[in-house]
């Protein structure tokens, strides 16, 4: 496959912290990644060193068949820093047609850009005014402009309302339906909510987990969980039936794996009148992410 | 090239608009029409043009205040902007760095220029009427010292890059660029007239001392416009000794040229370093 970002073993250490342990990641056009972990496990330096601001240690980078920091590369790549930040004395609109002029862009894709991002009305203001969403927003504006072939987005959504967040789901997977490659950073799994195509988490440095999210559920095998209400005459006998934990008087919380989960509807179905209600959660996603970037465990790797 | 001049089109802007265009303009102006009211005054008749002896003065002042601007425009430019994180998309666009330095150093001279010429302009004119026998000659060499003071000026902004890409915080920065400002323009002269008074006849007065001044691009810009009015009598400072120079005066303009390609080239090669 024809990856526009390829990264093959790269490793990069400060003085004695390993930033990054042989990280080979790809991604392909069209395609969404998220990169996840905890603060400092190696996300933003990972960005860094495709940028070219940094120089790995070891291993490989190319995107779209050029040295990270060249010329090609750098036209190929658009980048939205974490905290982004602006000369405050500049309107959006300038700012953003100062990128694309940098960029070498169309001018008309000034507007356009933003127009995605909701800022035309504040687009004469000041940007030193501006609060951290519509900074936010704006980043992302200078970041779609010039048709880069690979986005890389750090931590994009911190600072972003619910609807803009959704507004931007949207609006990298118009980009990405056009063939850009998307790799963008995120503290946990929850805040994607399924909107990316592949998974990798980083964990100290270290590739943990590289697969679809789908995958990732499968593999993780974390039990699901079920609660069973029942009244506070009957709650003792159901406790004993079932087994599990008992919670405030009238539940019974029980643990099970997905093979085994149908069996265990049918035990509590058995129980007839005893039951009032049962109610059946799947391993959130947050409780997946924490099952990889906490536990040493290399389930996904192969993929 | 768009992108270079999108970069100095920014950087006017922002001059113009946190008014440091109208802040340095002011700062010149009222030195300036201090040196032109002096000059006119009763004691000031003399057989020069009137605008001749405010230019003489005004070269010195030039000599003090416009590297003191320029540094102060320039050593934030790198250190700053890494420092509040604006550097980081420049430098990941496609735009060399080299280009970025470029860019950033004609918005930069632009600035200084508006305030040179809108300074020096106003002062100038207010000379012009209230001057004694001001002709044509008064007026060229405002003219001239107006557009060497903004090389000057141009020179230290490319000094003050080499400042600003060589530190990581704003504040060590302008630490540097004062203690540039203070070694060029004070220091400098005053081990120059020690050397001066202890060897008058010595080697170091004959031989050393015109090249030394030659050196530095505050001083060579004084020895060039005092040997350019063309009015020995009116020189003043060190530049006095313009006279008895082992070569000719006018070529001391070249060194703060000389010193501008070389601030230019040792912050891009600074910069190219730099990990944002």
């Amino acid at each position: 496959m024809n990856s526009v970002l390829q990264t093959h073993a790269v490793s990069k250490h400060f003085r004695k912290v390993e930033a990054l342990n042989a990280v080979s990641l790809n991604v392909a056009p069209g395609e969404r990644v998220a990169l996840l972990g905890h603060n400092g496990a190696g996300k933003t330096t990972l960005f860094r060193i495709v940028l070219g601001f940094l120089k790995p240690d070891g291993g490989s980078i190319s995107i779209a068949g050029s040295k990270p920091g060249s010329k090609q590369a750098r036209r190929s790549v658009s980048y939205l820093p974490e905290s982004v930040a602006f000369p405050k004395m500049l309107t959006g609109r300038e700012v953003v047609s100062y990128y694309a002029k940098l960029k070498g862009a169309r001018h008309s894709d000034v507007l356009s850009a933003l127009e995605k991002v909701d800022l035309v009305d504040a687009a004469d203001r000041r940007c030193g005014g501006y609060s951290k969403g519509m900074r936010q927003r704006l980043g992302l504006a200078q970041a779609l402009i010039g048709d880069p072939k690979l986005l890389l987005l750090d931590e994009p959504t911190s600072g972003l309302d619910p609807i803009s967040r959704q507004k931007f789901y949207q609006l990298v997977s118009e980009f990405a339906g056009r063939g850009t490659a998307v790799l963008l950073s995120s503290h946990g799994l929850s805040e994607l909510e399924a909107r990316t195509d592949r998974v990798a988490i980083l964990r100290k440095g270290v590739l943990v987990a590289n697969a679809p999210l789908s995958d990732l559920q499968a593999s993780a095998n974390l039990p699901i969980r079920i609660s069973v209400r029942s009244t506070q005459a009957n709650v003792d006998r159901v406790h004993r039936q079932l087994g599990g934990s008992r919670i405030n008087g009238v539940s019974v919380e029980l643990e099970c794996r997905q093979p085994h989960k149908m069996a265990q509807l049918a035990a509590i179905s058995k129980l007839g009148a005893a039951v009032n209600d049962v109610e059946v959660s799947p391993p959130s996603l947050d409780e997946i992410y924490r099952h990889f970037s906490n536990h040493h465990d290399h389930a996904g790797d192969a993929k | 090239m768009s992108a270079v001049l999108a970069i100095a089109q920014t950087e006017i802007r922002i001059g113009i608009r946190n008014r440091w265009v109208m802040l340095a303009s002011v700062i010149l102006f009222v030195f300036a029409l201090l040196l032109v009211l002096l000059g006119s005054g009763p004691g000031g008749a003399t057989r020069a043009d009137g605008l001749t002896v405010v230019v003489a003065s005004l070269a010195t002042l030039s000599v003090y205040l416009v590297p003191l601007i320029a540094l102060l425009l320039s050593f934030d430019a790198i250190a700053g902007e890494i420092d509040r994180g604006t550097l980081q998309l420049t430098l990941a666009s496609p735009v060399s760095r080299g280009q970025v330095l470029i860019g950033k150093f004609i918005g930069h001279g632009c600035v200084l220029a508006l305030a040179v010429i809108f300074g020096y302009g106003v002062a100038g004119a207010v000379g012009y009427f209230l001057g004694h026998n001001v002709g044509l000659d008064g007026i060229i060499d405002l003219g001239r010292l107006i557009v060497t003071s903004i090389a000057l000026g141009a020179t230290f902004i490319a000094i003050g890059y080499v400042a600003s890409a060589s530190v990581r915080q704003t504040g060590t920065a302008a630490a540097l660029a004062v203690a540039i400002w203070l070694f060029a323009v004070v220091l400098y002269d005053l081990a120059l007239l020690g050397g001066l008074i202890t060897s008058s006849d010595g080697l170091f007065a004959k031989v050393l001392f015109p090249y030394l001044l030659l050196v530095n691009p505050a001083d060579a810009f004084r020895v060039f416009n005092m040997a350019a009015i063309d009015a020995g009598g009116l020189s003043t400072g060190l530049a006095a000794q313009g006279n008895s120079m082992p070569f000719q005066p006018h070529i001391a303009i070249v060194s703060p040229f000389i010193w501008m390609v070389i601030g230019l080239g040792l912050s891009t090669l600074i910069l190219r370093r730099v990990q944002p």
